[in-house]
């Protein structure tokens, strides 16, 4: 490589030389580092703006300024990077010995305390970045409970290799049944009249609400774990979108819910707390359960059943369980998504709603925690970023899936394991 | 009775358009042994092509270059968009699925979704939200034929649709081409040391499926004539199960399944009510599946065409 004298050097060299900056710095580094440039924006983010020439504070990285006013793009990308790029790196590279030392630490106690370290640090990140808007509470809101519905989907679609489109179905039945659930017991509202039990109670029983949506899908699922004994393949995918127009179909014939109109009022309890508390749960518990026994298992299933059958695997029960748990998650996802924007109607769970869904899962990586987080995310926040695009967004997005698909088939990230320990490991440097 | 064979003519004419796009599905499905999703978005653009044929047609007649009476419109329409769409047919398979060829059939499946969606989308960036109406080609006129009331245009429908399907089979049975679809259908690895191309037999099933769609397109535009840049997200998923419904990859098995799709949505229609129709109808399908779960002609555990 260093013989090179082509143009490739140059980037070579590059690499080289930012890999060596950056790879000190641990994950605690990079979250000090956001600290920091969170309390920039909210100490200083106003007045860079009016500096700059821009209108307000730019709410997604710029972007959408950027796209909506193209005379603004050098003040957005000033002012992206004199807040969060430059801040967040040179913090996070000058404060590495520290956070090294600290992560090492916390290391020496159980993992537990390190995770909830980490999971603590970046809540505060994320709640005091979108703070200043509400609508980066609103896209942020989404983007977990996508992740959330991603995840569960590559349970099924990753880990055990069907094609199932039924996950909107399984959404649509938690986000109605945890509506119901808080609509029947904890609110007065035009459909199901004076609360069962007193609304003080709500907040608290939110949790039972989304575990009842989690039930009431987990108890759907079952139409499609069953006939997945005898079937595999298109066969099951044909049956798990049967399921998904059934299910939409249901609740659109179904008036006590509102039929296509809708359900409206629920409660405003999920806040952002809750949605990012329930994503970390949902995160740590599929991220245990496909490393576990049952989690091999469904690889093996997926490889090939037979010999999966003949090494004492008992298949049936792994997909049973697998489509139980994944149709659980998915419902507690629908249940968040119903009291984040407090109004669901059928149209919502659509193909549209599938599409969307198996695009972040194949974007983001089959059999892969970090990939489903990962696809999730991006595509949630790109397609909020691009929104000023219109309608030519429809066209870059499966662009980028095409290209994606061509050059990654199976996602930017597959088959890598998420490992929580190696996450939060203090990064030493190479020479020492 | 009456009431009976009334619907029976209804659900002729809306299974013939399920059947012609789930054999585009069955005969891709054959070859290449995956779906292609934006088949459904290929009908759409079909339906879009033959309007725009049959505009610039009737627009050519208006100004007296050329004089022909409405149905040869309509025949040459149908002509002119088949083999129009058969290009985007061929065009979709050389973006989307060729360099995929080796890789999980799932992101094959990615690809086809999302080409779908940028179809449905550039239509809409060319042609406005607005929908467009088909121009009537033929005047509608009805018989009574002992109560049982038929359009011609139902009759036209039906008949082009067989018409096609046939043809389809001559082709598949009795020319070169046909045998070496069905030869690559057998078997996908060795056919191609035969030397033949597979890269060819692919475009070309692609051109054939699509131009069926197209012609589904235009026979859906002469019934219903009011298009818009969605309409084949809902067609394209029910033929899709449709196809799986026949047995994958079984050309005779699509066609049937097409039509009993029509039968069944026609019926329920009928006797419940309008709103219940998916519900039913899927609930129909997921029973048939669950007893029958490699669908009417499929081979269980085995991929093979039956042409």
């Amino acid at each position: 490589m260093a013989e090179n004298n082509g143009g490739g050097s140059v980037w070579v060299r590059t690499g080289q030389i930012l890999t060596a900056f950056f790879s000190p710095i641990p994950l605690l580094g990079w979250l000090s580092g956001a600290v920091f440039a969170i309390f920039l924006e909210h100490i200083i983010g106003n007045s860079l703006a009016v500096l700059l020439g821009l209108p307000k504070i730019p709410v997604l990285f710029g972007f959408v300024i950027a796209l909506k006013e193209p005379t603004l793009i050098p003040g957005a990308i000033a002012y992206v990077s004199l807040i969060f790029v430059i801040p967040i790196c040179i913090i996070g590279r000058l404060s590495s010995p520290v956070t090294n030392l600290v992560a090492e630490k916390l290391l020496k106690l159980p993992l537990f305390f390190s995770v909830v370290f980490h999971v603590g640090i970046l809540y505060g990140v994320l709640h005091f970045w979108s703070d200043i808007s509400p609508y980066r509470v609103l896209t942020l809101k989404l983007t977990l409970i996508a992740v959330m519905m991603t995840l569960s989907l590559n349970v099924i679609n990753g880990y055990m290799g069907e094609f199932s489109c039924s996950h909107p179905g399984f959404m649509a039945l938690g986000a109605y049944a945890a509506s119901v659930f808080s609509l029947v017991f904890f609110t007065k509202d035009r459909i199901f009249g004076e609360p069962l039990l007193s609304p003080v109670l709500g907040p608290f029983m939110f949790p039972l609400a989304l575990i009842f949506g989690g039930m009431v899908a987990a108890l759907g699922a079952m139409v499609i774990a069953i006939p997945s004994f005898r079937t595999r393949g298109d066969y099951l995918a044909i049956i798990s979108l049967a399921f998904m127009f059934i299910v939409k179909s249901m609740i659109e014939n179904l008036e006590v819910v509102g039929g296509p109109r809708g359900l409206s009022s629920q409660p405003n309890w999920a806040n952002l707390p809750t949605v990012f508390i329930w994503t970390v749960l949902c995160i740590w518990i599929i991220n245990n359960f496909v490393r576990s026994t049952l989690g091999k298992a469904l690889n093996a299933v997926r490889d090939d059943e037979m010999a999966a059958d003949a090494m004492t695997v008992n298949t049936r029960r792994t997909k049973m369980v697998a489509f139980l748990f994944a149709a659980f998650w998915a419902g507690v996802s629908g249940g968040l998504f119903a009291h984040v924007l407090r109004y669901v109607n059928p149209s919502t769970f659509g193909l549209q709603k599938l599409a969307e869904v198996l695009a972040m899962v194949y974007f983001g990586g089959l059999n892969s925690v970090y990939g489903s987080i990962v696809g999730a995310v991006s595509l949630s926040i790109l397609g909020e970023m691009l929104r000023p695009l219109e309608i030519y967004k429809w066209i870059f997005i499966p662009l980028l899936l095409i290209l994606v698909m061509i050059y990654r088939p199976t996602g930017l990230i597959a088959f890598k394991e998420f490992d929580v320990r190696s996450i939060v490991h203090p990064r030493k440097r190479d020479k020492e | 009775m009456i009431f009976f064979l009334q619907n029976l003519v209804n659900a002729l004419q809306w299974g013939s358009f399920y059947a012609l796009i789930a054999l585009g599905y069955s005969m891709v499905y054959g070859i290449l042994m995956l779906f292609n999703f934006a088949h459904g978005d290929i009908f759409m653009v079909g339906a879009y092509i033959g309007f725009g044929v049959a505009t610039g047609l009737l627009a050519l007649v208006s100004t007296g270059m050329i004089t022909a009476p409405n149905w040869m419109i309509l025949v040459l329409t149908i002509l002119f968009s088949m083999i129009l769409t058969s290009f985007v047919g061929m065009i979709v398979e050389r973006v989307g699925y060729r360099p995929l060829r080796d890789a999980p059939r799932a992101s094959a499946a990615i690809t086809g979704l999302m080409i779908g969606i940028i179809l449905e989308t550039g239509n809409l960036i060319l042609l406005g939200a607005r929908r467009v109406s088909f121009p009537a080609l033929i005047q509608t006129e009805t018989y009574n034929l002992g109560g049982v009331y038929i359009t011609n245009k139902k009759i036209m429908i039906v008949v082009v649709s067989l018409a096609l399907m046939l043809a389809l089979h001559q082709f598949v049975q009795r020319t070169k081409w046909g045998m070496a679809m069905r030869a690559m259908a057998y078997d996908y690895t060795v056919v191609p040391l035969m030397g033949v191309s597979i890269n060819t037999i692919a475009r070309l099933t692609f051109a054939i499926g699509s131009a069926l769609a197209a012609a589904a397109g235009i026979l859906f535009g002469v019934a219903y004539p009011v298009l818009d840049p969605y309409m084949g997200i809902v067609f394209g998923w029910k033929a899709f199960v449709a196809a799986i419904l026949g047995g994958r990859g079984s050309v005779l098995g699509a066609t049937l399944a097409g039509f009993l799709l029509g039968f069944i949505e026609i019926f329920v229609a009928m006797i419940f009510p309008s709103t219940l129709r998916d519900l039913i109808a899927y609930s129909i399908i997921l029973l048939i599946l669950v007893f029958r779960p490699h669908g009417f002609f499929g081979e269980p555990y085995s991929a093979r065409l039956r042409l």
